[in-house]
């Protein structure tokens, strides 16, 4: 066992062999130079490093249901301010660390659909706190449904393929953008096929005061159906098919991180060819009744989905209209009633 | 279990995951140039970069690297999934059946 990378994740969890999750907790909290406490929505994460008796974390943890560990990890992060604030009042010597940082994980089923809510409430109330999603496109750990993080096109329990159906109809839906809503200080997306980009990007995060949001990329060996040894190549091959491009947003501000070069950008001196959507397709179980004559329009209009994406997203990151700073608001109580 | 239902972490009540593998990686101590990409990358912590009572020889191997350090393998967690073999700039770990 390597200690080093232990230190906050051990071993002996029961994930699928070659999934990415215990890379992304590792990467992430490996970041941190304070104390952290993490709470966790229900999903793969959840079931298989918590099997009792016997718990994978070794730092403060609390799992309570699908749709609130944005509202749990909010009620830990005010109740360590309360306690805080207590300590200084009644002069009492402290045990409690000074600066926590407060991480929830959850996966995209408890993201982008059941905890879309309680995550839209702990990002406005301003929680000093990072939210990480790992998306592997689907509820996975019940055995491959759909949510809304699944690609259009893709084979899911719920979305079979067959002769009636080329798989999932509908988009994926752009979390990103409801969260940049929210007008936070700092979001940003990144993959588990690129771990200096997911550090330096949950470094960040870390220095946020106010909430911050992750949204990291995890392929699914079990239910995408590929190869177990494969997670790190599908990462990186979503990134290079601008499926899963690598971005931030900083006060509103977009900044690509990963930029490749589309078919629409005429004569743009990029270093990187955008790789066509099939590389990333092939391979994948879930997305091998495309490859068929009858089903080749599907792939197209994939491929016209990504590309239109891209280049929604780089119309964004060339605007330089946003105010660098976000408005400040006045929080502090009382203060009118005093000048008065 | 604690008052407050909280459950301390203890390596000894873990599950021996290495009992789930088929495939075993295997690391060729000449070739391995002790870099360190795989080990971030193991699900399950498994990989150790350190030097160890066999003393590489990487000259049989055609390198000149001289880092006395290679990657080994816990073989109680190690599941068998052959990320690090992928990943592994210089092939030098192959996945045998066990």
């Amino acid at each position: 066992m390597n200690k080093e990378q232990a230190k906050n994740f051990a071993p002996g969890h029961s994930a699928c062999a070659g999934c990415g999750f215990p890379t992304i907790i590792r990467t992430i909290l490996g970041e941190s130079k304070d104390p952290v406490v993490i709470s966790n929505a229900t999903g793969c994460m959840e079931v298989t490093s918590t099997l009792y008796p016997y718990t994978a974390w070794k730092v403060p943890y609390i799992h309570n249901a699908f749709e609130n560990a944005a509202a749990t990890i909010s009620g830990v992060e005010r109740a360590h301010k309360a306690l805080l604030k207590k300590n200084v009042e009644t002069r009492h010597a402290s045990s409690v660390p000074k600066k926590i940082k407060f991480v929830a994980f959850g996966g995209d089923g408890g993201t982008y659909d059941i905890g879309l809510q309680s995550l839209s409430g702990a990002l406005e109330r301003g929680h000093n706190f990072l939210y990480v999603v790992y998306d592997n496109g689907g509820y996975m750990n019940t055995g491959n449904q759909r949510s809304s993080a699944t690609p259009y096109g893709a084979n899911t329990e719920t979305t079979p393929a067959g002769k009636e159906s080329f798989g999932k109809i509908e988009m994926r839906k752009n979390l990103m953008e409801i969260v940049n809503a929210h007008r936070i200080k700092y979001a940003a997306q990144a993959s588990v096929g690129n771990l200096p980009d997911l550090k330096r990007k949950a470094r960040k995060a870390f220095e946020t005061e106010g909430p911050s949001f992750l949204s990291v990329m995890q392929p699914c060996t079990n239910n995408w159906k590929f190869p177990t040894s494969m997670f790190v190549q599908y990462a990186k091959l979503a990134t290079e098919t601008n499926f899963w491009p690598l971005y931030e947003i900083e006060n509103g501000n977009y900044t690509i991180n990963y930029p490749v070069k589309s078919a629409a950008d005429h004569g743009a001196s990029l270093p990187r060819e955008r790789k066509p959507i099939e590389e990333f397709l092939k391979g994948q179980g879930r997305f091998k009744h495309l490859f068929t004559p009858e089903n080749k329009h599907v792939i197209e209009e994939m491929q016209r989905i990504v590309d239109s994406e891209w280049e929604r997203l780089q119309k964004l990151a060339n605007q330089n209209t946003i105010p660098t700073k976000l408005p400040e608001i006045n929080q502090t109580v009382g203060v009118s009633a005093q000048t008065e | 279990m604690e008052v407050g239902a909280v459950i301390k972490h203890d390596i000894s009540n873990a599950a021996r995951t290495g009992d789930w593998r088929y495939m075993k990686p295997v690391v060729d101590k000449e070739k391995c140039s002790g870099c360190s990409t795989c080990v971030p990358y193991c699900p399950d912590a498994a990989i150790v970069v350190e030097r160890d009572s066999h003393i590489v020889n990487r000259e049989l191997a055609g390198s000149t690297i001289r880092d006395p350090r290679y990657a080994q393998i816990d073989y109680d967690f190690c599941k068998g999934c052959g990320v690090c073999a992928q990943v592994c700039p210089l092939r030098s770990i192959t996945m045998k059946k066990s």
